[in-house]
C-alpha cells in the first residue's frame, strides 16, 4: 500500500500575530508541523506498521519547511517530496493543483492530510485535490481502519459522528482525536537525515504557471481592535455574582 | 452592478439552521437590487421554503432527492453542479458550516473557480466583492477578493446577522430533479450526539471550562449554567486532552472558533491557542482562582474565584429574574 502524506509548516499555536505592510512578520517565529497535519502523518505511520505501506510526505513552501518533512521522516515517513517554487505559492487552487499533479507521479491508494491548516483555516486544499485527482474524500475524520481495500471511517460533522465506508484510492483529513502523535525519537531524527527528499520545482511537474494561477488576491491584512482592560469585580463574592448578572443583563444585554 | 446570488440553506435535526438567514443576508448584500436563490438539499416543508423567502430569498430550489437526505461529498456535489447550472450565478455562498466547508472547494474545484473561506463580513458597495476572514484563528484578519470567474464564498455562521423577516415576501418554488450517479464515499450511520443541544459555533452564549473543571464531572455545574442560559458547552484543549470532555467541544486554533454574544470561560487560564478561538466574542466574562491568569486580560469581566462556587451561584442569580 502507498500512502501520500500532505503537511504544511505553519506558526506555532502558541506564537503571537505581528503585522507589518499588510504582512504577517515571520522573524523569530517558532515553526512547526500544522497540528492538523502531525495526526495525518501518525495515521499513516500507524498504517504502516499494521497494515504495511510506502508512506511518502509532500509539501509545497519555501526552504524552512523543509523542516517539517523531517520530522515527518524522523517518525517514521519513508521519504519526501519538497515542491519550492515561488510559483507554487499561489491560493488554494495552485496548491491543490500542485499537489494533484505530484500524487499523479505515483499511484497513491491513500492520501491524508490536516482537516485544515491553523494558519490560513480554509480547508479547502484536501477537498479540491480530490477533486482534481477525480477521488473521493472524507473529510475530518476521527477513525480509519483499512481492510480488503475500503477505508471505514468515522467523521465528526459539528459534534455528530457519521460512520461512512468508501473504497480505495480515497483522501481523507484528519480531526484531532483521530490519534495520538508521537514524539520523533533521537535514533528516528538521524535516519531521517539519510532518508531521500526530492526536491520538485512546477516545471518538473510538468505544469505552467498559467493553469496553476491563484483566482484570489489577498487585498489586506490586519490585527483585530485590541481588547481593552476588563474590569475585575471586587466585594463580597455574593455581590460580585449579582453584579455580574445585572451588567450583563442590563448593561451589556447579551441574556 | 446587480448579480445573480445563489446561497445554499441548511437544515438540522429537522430545522433550518439559522445560518441559512445569514448567507441569505449576505446574499442580499451580493445581489445589489439583483436576484437571489436558495437552495435546499434533501428533505423540505412548504414552511421552510416561506422562510427562506421571508428572509430574502426571491426562488428557492428544492432538490429532495433521497440520496441528499444525509450529506456526501459526492451526492452533494453533483446537486450543486446542476443547480449552478440552471441558475447560472455570479456569487454563491454557503454556510462554513461541516456541510459547506466540506462542499464548496469539491465544487469550485470541479468548476475551475475560486473560494474565499471562512468569512466573517463583506463589502458589497463598489464594483466588487470584498470579504474580509479571520486568519490563525482570528489572531488577525484579511481582506480577500476573487479575481477570476464566479465569486465564491463560505460564510461563518453567527457573523453576518440575519436580516428582518418580511412576511409580505413570498418566492417562487423550484422543484429540482437533481441527477445522482455514483455515490462512493457512503454513510452507513449517523450518531447524533447534537439532538436537541445547542451547536457551539451558532450559540449566542457559550460557558467553557478549562483544566480548573479537574474531571469529567466537573463540567456539571458548567452544564447547568448553559441549560439556564440557553448556551452551549464549551471546552480548553487542557480539559479535552485530560479527557474531561470530548474533543468536539474544544475552542481554540486547534478546534473551534466561536463569535457569541457571551462567552463565560470557567477555570480556563487563556493560553493563547485558547484566546484565538474566542476573544472576538462580544463580551469574555472570565472565572478563575489565579488572579494572574492570562484569561483575564481579554476579559470584559472577571470574577477572581473558585469556579465551583461561583458558576451555581451565577446559575442561581440568572435563574431568579427568569421566573
Amino acid at each position: 500500500m502507498k500512502i501520500l502524506v500532505l503537511v504544511k509548516q505553519t506558526f506555532d499555536t502558541e506564537e503571537k500575530i505581528a503585522i507589518r505592510d499588510g504582512k504577517v512578520v515571520e522573524d523569530g517565529v517558532n515553526f512547526v508541523i500544522n497540528p492538523y497535519d502531525e495526526f495525518a502523518v501518525e495515521e499513516a505511520i500507524k498504517i504502516k506498521e499494521t497494515l504495511g505501506a510506502d508512506v511518502t510526505v509532500v509539501t509545497v513552501g519555501p526552504a524552512r519547511a523543509e523542516n517539517a518533512l523531517r520530522s515527518a521522516l524522523a517518525i517514521g515517513a519513508d521519504m519526501a517530496i519538497h515542491v519550492d517554487d515561488e510559483a507554487a505559492f499561489g491560493d488554494e487552487i495552485t496548491i491543490s493543483k500542485v499537489l494533484a499533479a505530484v500524487a499523479r507521479r505515483d499511484s497513491y491508494d491513500l492520501i491524508i492530510g490536516g482537516n485544515m491548516a491553523v494558519d490560513d483555516g480554509a480547508a479547502q486544499v484536501g477537498p479540491r485535490m480530490a477533486e482534481e485527482l477525480g477521488i473521493p474524500h472524507v473529510a475530518a475524520i476521527t477513525k480509519l481502519e483499512i481492510k480488503d481495500g475500503k477505508a471505514y471511517m468515522e467523521r465528526d460533522a459539528e459534534g455528530d459522528t457519521e460512520i461512512l465506508e468508501c473504497p480505495l484510492p480515497l483522501l481523507v483529513t484528519a480531526q484531532q482525536g483521530l490519534n495520538e502523535p508521537r514524539y520523533p525519537s533521537l535514533p528516528g531524527i538521524m535516519k531521517a537525515k539519510k532518508k531521500p527528499l526530492e526536491r520538485l520545482s512546477v516545471a518538473d511537474l510538468g505544469l505552467s504557471p498559467d493553469e496553476i494561477k491563484a483566482k484570489t488576491e489577498v487585498l489586506d491584512q490586519f490585527l483585530p481592535p485590541k481588547k481593552e482592560g476588563g474590569r475585575i469585580l471586587e466585594g463580597e463574592l455574593p455581590d460580585q455574582v449579582a453584579e455580574l448578572v445585572r451588567i450583563l443583563r442590563y448593561e451589556a444585554k447579551v441574556v | 452592478m446587480s448579480r445573480t446570488v445563489l446561497v445554499m440553506a441548511e437544515k438540522r435535526n429537522g430545522n433550518l439552521r439559522n445560518v441559512s438567514f445569514e448567507v441569505l443576508a449576505a446574499g442580499r448584500k451580493a445581489a445589489a437590487g439583483g436576484k437571489v436563490v436558495a437552495v435546499l438539499f434533501g428533505e423540505s416543508t412548504p414552511e421552510d421554503a416561506e422562510a427562506l423567502a421571508r428572509y430574502g430569498a426571491d426562488q428557492v430550489y428544492l432538490a429532495g432527492h433521497e440520496k441528499l437526505r444525509e450529506y456526501t461529498p459526492d451526492a452533494y456535489s453533483q446537486a450543486l453542479r446542476q443547480v449552478i447550472q440552471a441558475v447560472s450565478p455570479d456569487v454563491i455562498f454557503l454556510g462554513h458550516t461541516a456541510i459547506g466547508k466540506d462542499l464548496a472547494p469539491r465544487v469550485a474545484a470541479r468548476i475551475g473557480c475560486g473560494l474565499i473561506s471562512d468569512c466573517t463580513d463583506l463589502e458589497a458597495s463598489g464594483e466588487e466583492i470584498v470579504f474580509v476572514r479571520p486568519i490563525y484563528a482570528g489572531k488577525a484578519f484579511q481582506k480577500k477578493k476573487i479575481t477570476d470567474g464566479i465569486v465564491f464564498a463560505t460564510i461563518r455562521p453567527n457573523n453576518i446577522p440575519a436580516g428582518e423577516p418580511d412576511a409580505s415576501r413570498t418566492a417562487q418554488i423550484v422543484s429540482f430533479e437533481a441527477d445522482i450517479k455514483d455515490v462512493r464515499a457512503v454513510i452507513k450511520d449517523i450518531v447524533r450526539k447534537t439532538a436537541g443541544k445547542i451547536d457551539l459555533t451558532e450559540a449566542k452564549v457559550v460557558v467553557s471550562g478549562g483544566r480548573g473543571v479537574r474531571s469529567a464531572d466537573g463540567f456539571k455545574p458548567l452544564y447547568e449554567l448553559a441549560e439556564v442560559l440557553g448556551a452551549a458547552v464549551g471546552a480548553s484543549r487542557a480539559a479535552c486532552d485530560a479527557g474531561y470532555c470530548d474533543y468536539s467541544m474544544q475552542v481554540g486554533q486547534t478546534g473551534k472558533v466561536v463569535t457569541p454574544d457571551l462567552y463565560i470561560a470557567c477555570g480556563i487560564s487563556g493560553a493563547v491557542q485558547h484566546l484565538a478561538g474566542m476573544s472576538n466574542s462580544r463580551i469574555i466574562v472570565a472565572i478563575n482562582k489565579d488572579p494572574e491568569a492570562p484569561i483575564f486580560k481579554v476579559a470584559d469581566y472577571g470574577i477572581v474565584g473558585d469556579l465551583f462556587e461561583v458558576v451555581p451561584m451565577l446559575t442561581e442569580e440568572f435563574k431568579k429574574g427568569m421566573g
